[in-house]
This record gives C-alpha cells, structure tokens and sequence, in this order.
C-alpha cells in the first residue's frame, strides 16, 4: 500500500562535507533506478533513489540543498524516518559494455546499477562527473566493485577539467559501448543523448512529485509521461520525443522553469 | 492527470469524453508541503491545498488542447463572486467547453467548502458567473454538509447548469508511529472506494430536488459504480481515484462494461436508467 512505513536510521555515512547516506531496515525488493518517498516527519516528503541495496537495508545518499535533505543530514542512527515504494521503472542494466556517466548526486543513482553490472559480467566504465574533487564520493566503492573510473571536475582539481560529457564524447570515441546509463543534471543528460547517437540511452529523470504512484500528474512530462510510474528512467527515443528534456521542469504550482 | 495538456491528452486518448482540470485560482499556489496524497485500505486521502500555476499560466496547457477538440470543463476556485467571475471569463477565453466552481475542496481555507456552505454565497457566485460567461455552468458541492440539497439548490436558483457531487469527505489519518497525522495539513479529502456510498446517497437526494443534470463523482472504479450514480439520478460520471485502482484506461473499460451490462439486461440507451432508483 503506498503508505509510509515508519522505520529507524540503522547507520550514517558522510562522504564528503554536504554529502550523506542514511541507511535503514526496509525489507522490500528493489532494482537499480527505483526510488523511494522518504518522509521526514514534520518537513516535507521527497523522492529519493536508492544508492545501496540488500534484501533487508536499503540507502539513499543526497547532498543538503533544500528543507527537506538539510533535515535529513541532521537525522542520526535511531532516529525515523517514513519510508514509502520503491516506485519506478529502473535501469535495464543489460548489454556487453556499458558506459556509466552520473553527475553531481546523480552519483548515487547510478551505483547500484554499476554493481550489478559488474555482477553480471558487463564491462562497466564509469564517468564521475562533479564541479571539484571535494563534491566527489563513492569513487573507491564504485573502483571496488571493479568499473573502469574515470573523473571529471569542472575546475580540473581531479581528473578530467572540464564537463563529464566532454570526457564521455572521447571515451565513445576511442571504445565500443552498446549501452549509456546516466543520472545527473539534466542539461548533462541531454547532451550525453546527442553524442550517445546510435548507442542504447538511458536517463533517470528528477521531478517535483507528490503521489508517486501515478494518480496526481504533478511530474508528468510530454504527453502524460508520468516519472513516477513510466519512468524516472526513458529511453533515447523516448527522450528525443520529450520537448522540455534538459530545458523545463515543473515547480510547485505547475509553472515550467527554466533547468 | 489534469495539471497539464499533455497528461489531459493522453487520459482522453484512453476513452474519457471530457476532461475537468485541476482547480485553477487567480494566483499561482504552491500547496502544502508533502505528504500531500497517501493511500488508505479503502480510499485515498489528499490535501494538496489548491496548487495551480493561476489562470493566466494555464491558458497555455488548454490553448494547447483545442487543437485535439477536447471537451474541457475549466474548474476554478476563488473567494468571492470577483474572483469566480474573473476566473470564468478567462476560462471561457481559453475555449473551454464548460466551467465548474469548486465550492467543496475540504482542506483549504478560505476557498472550496468555506464558500460552498453558504447557501446564499453559492446562488451568488453562480448568479454573476452565468451572467457573465455565455457557456455551461456546473457548481461540484461537497458531501460534508448537513444538507446537499439546500445547496444544489441555491446553485440552481443561481441558474447552474448542473451540479456536480460530490468532493472528497473531510478525512484524517493518524500515524500509529509517530503519533502525528500523516498530512502535512493534518486534515484532508478521502476518495476512492470508501466514499461511493456516500455519492451515490448526495446525486439520490439532489437529483430528487432539482430539475438541472446531477454529474455523479465519487469512488466509480467499475460500470457497475457508474450505474449505481446513473440510477441514484446522474446524467454523467467523473472519475478521479479510479485511474489508480484500474489505470488510465479506466475510461474506456467501464464504457465497455456498462455496454455489456445494458446488453445482458436489454436495455437500449442508458438514458433510459436515469434516476430509476426513485420510486
């Protein structure tokens, strides 16, 4: 029943100064690319994907910008939260050669899909893409599973200086990919689209959502696409068909705005 | 699935003949904070507190629907008779087909239920909304009242074209855990299922007291729902809740049954079975 489940903080990770990831028991099954409704008590309720999964805890890792995820970086083991889902559609993680690319936060959406990758003998190589190194995280968890790591910062302080999608059109050039898998902003996603051409696409989408099980349209994109339910993962050709990819989002009242 | 034109095109594309939309004001709201929609056993319970991008924003999503020759029924809310009036005469710009007030939302103050109550309020605002707009007028009345029909009437007495009911029940849920209500509003609208009794008793006893059509709404998930509605006295149905209990094509599986029901039981056409319940 879409219904949140009270349940407690069982650990706390920080994994860099505005980065954290709660863990807590949740004994649904889940796939990479699904998310959760987590609410906080008193603060608001908001979609959150998964960035860990076992068959009884599961993780959600963000960084605080708004009300909700700085309440959420306050919150301590023991401490509860209302846990909803998972809803979604997920990634397809299927393929010979994948290459990951997760931008900002979006880090934390693609690395249970690199895991299981890696699980399924895929050969993963993943692009971490942020603005400097201190804004990076779960570079060693995602090397430790065995991906292929490449960074990129906007301000060259690691790795690649410049956009993760500058650093993606060299790496499709000089290898043989038949799958991209991205989260991240959606200005990066819709230009790893334009230079993925040809190549098996996947996307995460993040919209405003209340329902999340598909009833009250406030994250629908193009003609009733609802992200909750059809998504938060498209397809390319699914994408190349939503006019507002990498250009509007809905807030609140419904207005579009601009990314 | 009524916030914008590309979500009402594809609920239509699955059989609905009409499509209502969200309830839109003069200013854009951002409603409350979530949670703003749960699931319960036996309904859904919201307050999503009038969230709307104003009117003038939305001119846009039904512009854009025009092209696809989509009936829209423009539902709008205010706090007086000017604002209502205002409301409707955009709406009637925009090219919507008809226009419904929201005199019943439970859960926002000073709008829906605190105006809908007020029997001399409702003729009012109908009144000077008909006599300002040239297309259909509907009046959606709420079912936490202590009489629906004195209020069908004085929406009639206002010259309504119909009256629509009902609205969500006036609900809450607790949450056992935290021992908070589950809302961010605390108090919200219960739909689905659960409130079907209630409907189908608010359209018997309006349509019993009025002569304009009654549109029947409330916890419909089946053709059997919607024949119950049709013989407490509806002419038409709304469907709010049920795109989750069945889908999005909802719309046409109970256009579907109710055509396989009036077969098995000989009936030609479904106007015949309006308001047979009265007796």
């Amino acid at each position: 029943m879409n219904y949140p489940s009270v349940t407690k903080i069982t650990e706390t990770t920080k994994e860099n100064s505005d980065v954290k990831t709660l863990f807590f028991e949740y004994p649904k099954k889940i796939i990479p690319g699904q998310f959760f409704m987590i609410w906080i008590p008193g603060i608001d309720e908001i979609p959150m994907s998964a960035s860990y999964f076992n068959s009884s805890i599961k993780a959600i890792t963000f960084k605080r910008i708004g009300d909700a995820t700085k309440a959420l970086f306050e919150l301590k083991k023991g401490d509860k939260i209302g846990v909803r889902g998972p809803y979604g559609n997920g990634f397809k993680v299927n393929g010979t050669r994948i290459l990951f690319v997760g931008g900002g936060t979006g880090i934390a959406t693609i690395a249970p899909s690199v895991k299981e990758a890696i699980s399924k003998n895929i050969s993963s190589t993943v692009i971490l893409g942020v603005k400097n190194k201190n804004e990076l995280f779960f570079e060693n968890r995602i090397k430790k599973y065995g991906a292929d790591v490449h960074i990129s910062t906007d301000d060259g302080s690691k790795g690649h200086k410049g956009f993760a999608t500058d650093l993606a059109k060299k790496l499709l050039e000089e290898k043989k990919f038949n799958s991209v898998l991205t989260c991240g902003p959606e200005i990066m996603m819709k230009k790893l689209l334009e230079i993925s051409d040809g190549i098996h696409f996947q996307a995460s989408l993040e919209r405003y959502m209340k329902c999340g099980f598909g009833i009250c349209g406030q994250c629908c994109v193009d003609k009733g696409l609802r992200v909750c339910v059809e998504g938060p993962v498209f397809d390319g050709i699914t994408l190349k068909n939503i006019e507002d990819f990498g250009i509007f989002k809905r807030d609140a009242t419904g207005r579009k705005v601009r990314f | 699935m009524d916030k914008d034109a590309g979500s009402m095109e594809r609920i239509f594309n699955y059989g609905a003949g009409a499509i209502v939309t969200k309830s839109i004001g003069l200013n854009p709201r951002e409603g409350y904070p979530n949670p703003t929609v749960v699931e319960l056993e036996f309904g859904i319970l919201n307050a999503m507190g009038l969230p709307n991008p104003s009117i003038e924003k939305f001119g846009d999503e039904i512009k854009k629907l025009k092209k696809f020759n989509i009936p829209i029924i423009g539902s709008i809310f205010g706090s007086n008779s000017k604002e209502f009036t205002e409301l409707a005469k955009k709406m009637e710009t925009f090219g919507v087909t008809a226009i419904e007030l929201n005199m019943s939302c439970p859960h926002a103050k000073g709008y829906g239920l605190e105006i809908g109550s007020d029997p001399k309020l409702v003729k009012e605002i109908t009144y000077n909304v008909k006599e300002s707009t040239s297309i259909p007028v509907f009046v959606k009345i709420s079912p936490n009242l202590p009489s629906v029909t004195e209020i069908a009437k004085s929406a009639e007495s206002g010259n309504a074209d119909g009256i629509v009911a009902i609205n969500t029940v006036k609900a809450m849920k607790i949450d056992l855990d935290l021992k908070i209500p589950v809302l961010s509003n605390k108090v919200g609208g219960y739909s689905g299922k659960a409130i079907k009794p209630i409907g189908v008793r608010c359209v018997y006893e309006i349509s019993q007291n009025v002569d304009i059509p009654v549109i029947g709404v409330g916890g419909i998930t089946t053709g059997e729902d919607a024949l119950e509605y049709i013989m407490a006295g509806a002419s038409a149905i709304q469907i709010g809740s049920g795109i989750y209990y069945r889908g999005l094509d909802i719309f046409k599986k109970i256009c579907d049954e109710l055509e396989i029901w009036m077969k098995d039981h000989g009936h030609k056409n479904l106007s015949e079975l309006i308001g047979v319940a009265h007796i």
